[in-house]
């Protein structure tokens, strides 16, 4: 393939499809410096969707984003369909492969770097929004939930409304009437006055040799038919027969089956293993070292330490094997780390302050700290987690003849593929890659470790081999979502008014805003200082929201107690220059009966929480019963700017919601001689039915920009579960989760003292 | 050594170390894919299996414990004819999956339950199905649609025929 030009891009599709595709280049631009260091070694990719009409007049969705759950193909196939005025009942949607010259890294450069023939349709609307695309390449392909907000609003309607312009162009010229008595629906073009009807396959071949409009028309919203409506999901039928093929389905002939094993203590690498004892099980086939990676893409470096590997004839048998080397790891020098030793570090960098960083610095805090009426302090801290997706790592590979290819469930394909190129020593053209929908993502398999090691083994051993991790290794050699520690201080007058809040926490990662807060605080000095570990970290369902959500939504509940004010009603004052936050806060309020009276041993608590460009307010109830804790109720409110998929919202709202739940109850990841100590969900367990609270999403279309889903929910749970807690017993959580506190105190008051 | 057994109403036979998993015997030896691993230690559900209409964990069920026995997969709970279980018309209907790695597991222990016990109670749920694990917390969902099924179903559809397909299929994974 050699220069891409559109109208060699076109014909392409005209032969594969025998319809017409529509090219659309979202392009990030490769001047800005920050940006072009994020996406690759050449500065630039691409982001881009098709839409392919057939001969039969079924239109065809391409959709360069992954499916872990969340829907996005529907509802960005919405999207598109609405602008296109196509007919849903006839839309199909697939992903986009991560092979071909119209789906890869290279591809991108190339339109990117030559300068030539290409639809820039989407370079006015996203100079305006750069940042966001910013935010975008920094998530990679699926996460940060931008899918609908960037790639659905910004190219996917765009696509449809652009494709419909130039329908109804061709129309209108081969009809001989004036284009603006031609209409479309359903994936028809009309001209009412001649009482014509045609499909738009018939013009398919005409729109081919046209140039779509770089800044099309939209339909008003109000006109919406599609957008903002119920439309069954399309993934979720073979769901329920056990027919998806996730990654871990695929069966290659002659396949052999891998589990590995690394440090136990991240860094170490192997000095001896009983091959033997592995080998003397019937079945295993090979005992295979793999050296070290480290892959730089935009999440940082992925380092992946030495692996010893088993394949056998049976996962269960190379599982089994596994056990029997007996592998003797290196020092690291991290071996004396615990999880207290990771905490006293942090409390010792937090109160030296050295290096501190600000993100928001307003008003003169220190001042207004020495004259305060009322100062009140605290420390929050929160412990690493896992993913623990329900689909263990896994990815089956086929390296041969210089070729590799790759089976598996990622939020990357595209950098996956590039990763396992590079390792291999590869050309990236070399590599194909099959990308099948997750078991669950949540961050976790946007590393490619996994990837690399199954084409690893199956280069080494010159065979398919589908790679399993077990439970235990998906517990202890994840990238963890960050422990972090705040520090909180906030000034009051003598009328009980918040004139400053400080935080100081450790370890900035992304997003940038999630520290701050929506309060209109006067005086506001929010910084962190650097506090490292060798503890493996990443992306974990809403980043940083899920550390700092909880400790500012805490903390805003502490300074309105402190305050002698209702927690929901302090923050309201806080917000009446808000209007949106304050609508979210309110109807949250609202629908959960904020100000009726609960009885003994029963609490609630609010939060709010803006990130990914939604806003959402929890209220939770729990019952405290023998130091238990049961959560009964969650009222939910998302203002997500326009509910694309209302019922996909809603979904996503609930899988947030218990995600961080079941961070809040259970999840901590602890350090002990360096190494993670919980393997498998007995130890790291899951919110199972149960436990798991009544959960009422209400959403508010604001018509403010589209913001996220997948995430939003997650933050503000555990802050509202906390302040119920207080509620209820009077007990401030500081600490997750809440399984580690005694909340039996007042079962102790009234004991018999006999 | 070699098991016989039924799956999904076809005989099989294969011969494999006697301790192996059914869970692994199933996606291995039987290429049928839809159970699914997530633990190995019984705590998840993922691979939920029906063994003479009971559900059990097929991570922790060696091979040989099923010598004789109907062990039925979320590939043969639909009828003979295609129709979906009213279990997982329930889960189209109230749109509960989101990844749905989980729910083969679910389904297999919500129809074990609702095969006994057509309108359970919300305890009965709880204890019927807290041993599946839902990461993406569709609780929820599965509640209400295990709920819909009895209120939807005739009782006699809430079992799927083990027997109407008589040892019509005999395979040697030998």
């Amino acid at each position: 393939m050699g220069k891409w030009t559109r109208r060699a891009f076109i014909t392409t599709g005209l032969v594969a499809g025998g319809g017409v595709i529509v090219g659309v280049a979202l392009r990030p631009g490769n001047q800005i410096k920050d940006l072009a260091g994020k996406v690759g070694e050449e500065g630039g990719q691409l982001v881009h969707s098709y839409v392919k009409i057939d001969t039969d007049n079924t239109i065809t969705a391409i959709i360069p984003h992954s499916e872990m759950g969340q829907g996005v193909q529907t509802a960005l196939g919405q999207m598109l369909a609405e602008e296109l005025d196509a007919d849903w009942e006839n839309l199909l949607t697939e992903e986009a492969p991560a092979l071909g010259e119209y789906s890869t890294y290279s591809a991108g450069r190339r339109y990117l770097l030559a300068g030539i023939d290409f639809p820039e349709i989407l370079i006015p609307t996203v100079d305006g929004a750069m940042m966001r695309v910013a935010d975008s390449l920094n998530m990679q392909i699926t996460g940060g939930s931008m899918s609908v907000r960037t790639t659905g609003a910004l190219a996917m309607r765009i696509a449809g409304a652009a494709t419909r312009e130039m329908l109804e162009e061709a129309a209108a010229s081969l009809w001989g009437v004036p284009i603006s008595e031609v209409t479309t629906e359903n994936s028809y073009l009309i001209h009412a006055v001649t009482n014509r009807r045609e499909p738009y396959a018939t013009f398919a071949s005409t729109i081919a040799e046209m140039t779509p409009s770089q800044t099309p028309t939209f339909k008003d919203p109000s006109d919406y038919k599609i957008v903002g409506t119920h439309k069954p999901r399309r993934d979720i039928p073979a769901k329920v027969d056990g027919s998806l093929k996730f990654a871990l389905d695929v069966r290659l002939p002659d396949m052999l089956y891998a589990s590995v094993i690394r440090s136990p203590v991240s860094g170490g690498s192997v000095v001896l293993f009983d091959e033997a004892a592995a080998l003397a099980i019937d079945g295993v086939v090979d005992v295979i070292k793999i050296p070290e990676s480290t892959i730089g893409n935009a999440f940082g470096g992925t380092y992946s330490g030495e692996t010893v590997a088993v394949v056998a004839d049976s996962y269960w048998t190379a599982n089994l094997a596994i056990k029997e080397l007996d592998v003797q790891w290196s020092k690291t020098g991290f071996e004396s780390v615990s999880s207290d030793s990771i905490f006293a570090q942090f409390d010792r960098d937090i109160t030296s302050r050295i290096e501190r960083q600000t993100d928001r610095v307003e008003g003169e805090a220190d001042s207004v700290f020495s004259t305060a009426a009322k100062i009140i302090d605290a420390d929050y801290h929160v412990p690493y987690l896992a993913h623990t997706c329900m689909e263990p790592l896994n990815a089956t590979a086929n390296v041969r003849d210089g070729n590799a290819e790759v089976w598996v469930g990622c939020q990357n394909p595209l950098g996956f593929r590039r990763d396992v190129a590079v390792v291999l020593g590869l050309e990236e053209e070399a590599v194909t890659l099959h990308n099948h929908a997750m078991g669950g993502g949540f961050g976790r398999k946007a590393r490619p470790d996994y990837a690399i090691q199954a084409a690893q083994i199956s280069q080494a051993v010159g065979r398919p081999v589908q790679l399993i991790w077990s439970r235990e290794e998906d517990v202890r050699q994840d990238f963890y979502r960050p422990a972090v520690q705040s520090r909180f201080r906030a000034a009051f007058d003598a009328d009980n008014n918040i004139l400053a809040w400080e935080n100081t926490y450790t370890n900035k990662n992304e997003p940038v805003e999630a520290p701050l807060i929506p309060y209109a605080v006067p005086a506001q000095d929010i910084g962190y200082v650097s506090s490292p570990t060798h503890v493996p970290f990443g992306a974990w369902r809403s980043v940083d929201h899920s550390q700092h959500g909880f400790f500012t939504e805490s903390f805003i509940d502490e300074a309105a107690h402190a305050a002698e004010k209702d927690p929901f009603e302090f923050r309201a004052e806080l917000l009446k220059d808000s209007p949106r936050h304050l609508a979210v806060l309110a109807k949250a309020a609202e629908e959960a009966g904020w100000n009726r009276m609960l009885p003994a041993g029963r609490g609630r608590g609010i939060s709010l929480q803006e990130s990914f460009g939604s806003l959402v307010a929890q209220v939770v109830e729990v019952t405290i019963d023998n130091g238990e804790v049961a959560v009964d109720r969650v009222v939910a409110v998302i203002d997500p700017g326009l509910a694309v998929a209302p019922d996909g919202i809603a979904a996503q709202l609930e899988s947030g919601i218990i995600y961080g739940l079941t961070a809040a109850l259970f999840g901590e990841i602890t350090i002990e001689d360096g190494a993670v100590v919980q393997s498998n969900f007995h130890d790291y367990p899951s919110v199972r039915m149960n436990q798991a609270p009544k959960i009422e999403t209400h959403i508010i279309n604001s018509g403010h920009d589209i913001g996220g889903a997948g995430e939003p929910g997650t933050p503000g749970i555990g802050p509202a579960l906390a302040n119920a807690v207080f509620d209820a017993t009077g007990i401030r959580v500081r600490q997750l989760p809440l399984k580690n506190f005694d909340l039996n105190f007042r079962v102790e008051e009234t004991g018999d003292v006999a | 050594m070699s098991t016989t057994f039924r799956v999904n109403r076809i005989q099989q036979t294969v011969d494999v170390d006697p301790s192996k998993p059914l869970l692994w015997v199933i996606r291995e030896q039987l290429g049928l894919t839809g159970t699914k691993f997530g633990c190995g230690i019984s705590q998840c559900g993922a691979c939920t299996v029906h063994i003479d209409g009971q559900a059990v964990r097929s991570c922790v069920t060696p091979i040989s414990s099923v010598e004789g026995r109907e062990v039925t997969t979320i590939e043969g709970i639909a009828s003979a004819d295609g129709e979906l279980h009213p279990v997982q018309q329930a889960w189209i209907d109230n749109q509960v999956p989101q990844c749905g790695y989980c729910q083969s597991g679910q389904i297999m222990s919500a129809s074990a339950l609702i095969a006994n016990n057509p309108n359970p109670t919300d305890a009965d749920i709880d204890a019927a199905m807290q041993g599946n694990i839902c990461r993406c917390g569709m609780y929820g969902r599965i509640r209400n649609a295990i709920k819909s099924v009895g209120v939807a179903s005739s009782d006699e559809k809430l079992f799927y025929d083990v027997a109407s397909a008589e040892d019509a299929t005999e395979v040697d994974h030998g």
